[in-house]
């Protein structure tokens, strides 16, 4: 028994040491398909563990059917629905392939993909350029505005971005991001700080090697136009950064959460890449005028890769304005929501600090055991998204973990110890 | 237990001090006491605290076989 703690307390050392290491960069922009060579035609990635089309929920078939429409896999949604009910569409996880995507996570060959690379460890992680808001497909937007808009980040906005990221070498992330802490942003429901800062870093690279000045000044509109232009980056660099941290012989720590609108699923450092589901939470949160918690669909997207390296819910205390923004009670809340996660927690992250907090260090390393032991769920800041295909964003709210993922996780892990 | 004992398990106050003065409760587990409490003016601390793995004994079992 004696040597089966000593596993676990090395394993999850090592996992805590691999997550503070990290050393994250945005370096580019590219199609999918060159980051993903096994994307091809009529294979479709999505947000959350591995699901049919019969299983897919509504904005997540609207989704699909927009994305295979943008491919030119079918003439409009309701043959690019038809093909996906015959079996037409290859899916898998975005998680399968270094990859995350927001909401309903579509990744396909063309669209372009921004690329992180952990410079610690020598991976890359991969992530959709953000839409915007109101309409877009993340939230199951399938139109033609949608549509058009994918064509300009394929055709226009993601090469501009690859050819400034490359002639400055990329952008260092962990600053940054320690940086929008202490400017109110969680890099989940609130990314205006990060993302501002981020374009200040761009903005010369950019007007250097973009020659078309209507271009530019439409590139850089955009940018600034989209509060949440960051969270796709974030989410990249959580993916970058768990990704070596998974399967660590032993190790109780969490590597991924996600979830595909069905099902929310988790990943275990120890287990590798075994998916662990329950059935997804609906989020409690604020509505858009006009809709209500009848119209909203359960939880989805990888985004919970921020919270997995403590950040959005468990950084709620860096975001007081979020606290009220999402339905997670009074910013004065926020700070308790910080400290309550740092009991499922194995440390703090000592270049990610809360000023609030007396510099204090974001909650990291989500410990299964931590959760089981004490029934306290990660908390996730979301948006929430309509429950028919093509509507799009209705609201944003919080949402926890389901209990059960970790719960069937610890049993896996006992068994792989030899301890069940 | 006499009153000279040196165990740190002693109640020194008198127990009519007890009920001298305003209460002031330090609540452990179910909120809703201390919600009632906290409604009548009662100064009240809730300690949020559950039984281990919600009470799932085989659970408990585990968790004590993996606890490092």
């Amino acid at each position: 028994m004696s040597d089966i703690r000593q596993v676990l307390r090395e394993a999850n050392a090592e996992a805590v040491h691999r997550m503070l290491a990290a050393e994250p960069v945005l370096i580019d922009v590219v199609a999918a398909a060159d980051a993903i060579p096994e994307l091809g035609e009529g294979m479709i990635l999505h947000a959350g563990p591995p699901i049919s089309w019969e299983r897919m929920c509504g904005p997540m078939r609207g989704a699909v059917a927009g994305i295979a429409v943008f491919e030119g896999w079918a003439n409009d949604l309701d043959a690019a629905a038809a093909l996906a009910a015959r079996g037409a569409f290859q899916f898998r996880p975005n998680h399968d392939f270094a990859a995350v995507g927001p909401m309903t996570g579509m990744t396909t060959a063309s669209q372009p993909v921004m690329v992180v690379e952990n410079q610690a460890s020598g991976n890359r992680a991969f992530c959709t350029i953000n839409e915007g808001l109101g309409k877009v497909m993340r939230f199951g937007g399938n139109d033609a505005s949608v549509l058009t808009r994918l064509a300009w980040l394929r055709d226009v906005l993601g090469p501009a971005l690859g050819t400034a990221l490359r002639s400055i070498e990329g952008i260092e992330l962990k600053s940054l991001v320690a940086r929008g802490l202490t400017m109110g942003d969680e890099m989940h429901q609130r990314n205006v700080a990060c993302s501002s800062l981020l374009l200040r870093s761009l903005a010369a690279a950019l007007a250097n090697t973009c020659g078309d000045r209507a271009i530019l000044t439409t590139i850089l509109s955009f940018i600034a136009s989209n509060d949440q232009f960051f969270l796709n980056i974030a989410m990249a660099m959580g993916k970058a950064i768990t990704d070596p941290v998974r399967d660590i012989k032993g190790a109780s720590v969490v590597t991924a959460m996600s979830r595909n609108g069905t099902d929310f699923g988790i990943r275990v450092s120890g287990l590798g890449d075994e998916w662990f589901t329950a059935p997804v939470e609906m989020p409690d949160g604020l509505y858009f005028p006009g809709f209500s918690a009848v119209d909203a669909n359960p939880d989805m997207g990888d985004s919970t890769i921020v919270e997995t390296i403590g950040l959005g819910g468990f950084a709620m205390a860096a975001a007081p304005a979020v606290a009220g923004f999402v339905g997670a009670g009074a910013p004065s809340n926020a700070a308790h929501i910080t400290h309550t996660m740092r009991e499922i927690t194995l440390a703090e992250n000592p270049e990610w600090t809360i000023p609030a907090l007396d510099y204090q260090g974001v909650p990291t390393a989500i410990d299964i055991r931590r959760v089981v032991e004490t029934g306290i769920a990660p908390m996730i800041n979301t948006g929430i998204a309509h429950r028919e295909p093509g509507v799009g964003q209705v609201g944003a709210g919080v949402v926890r973990a389901p209990l059960a993922c970790f719960e069937s996780a610890l049993w896996a892990l006992g068994k792989r110890l030899g301890v069940t | 237990m006499s009153k000279t004992s040196k165990s740190p398990l002693v109640v020194k106050a008198k127990p009519a001090s007890l009920i001298q003065g305003s209460p002031r409760v330090v609540n452990v587990g179910l909120s809703g006491f201390a919600e009632a409490l906290a409604a009548q003016g009662v100064a009240v601390i809730q300690v949020d605290w559950s039984p281990p793995a919600r009470g799932d004994a085989d659970l408990a079992t585990l968790l004590s076989k993996l606890s490092d």
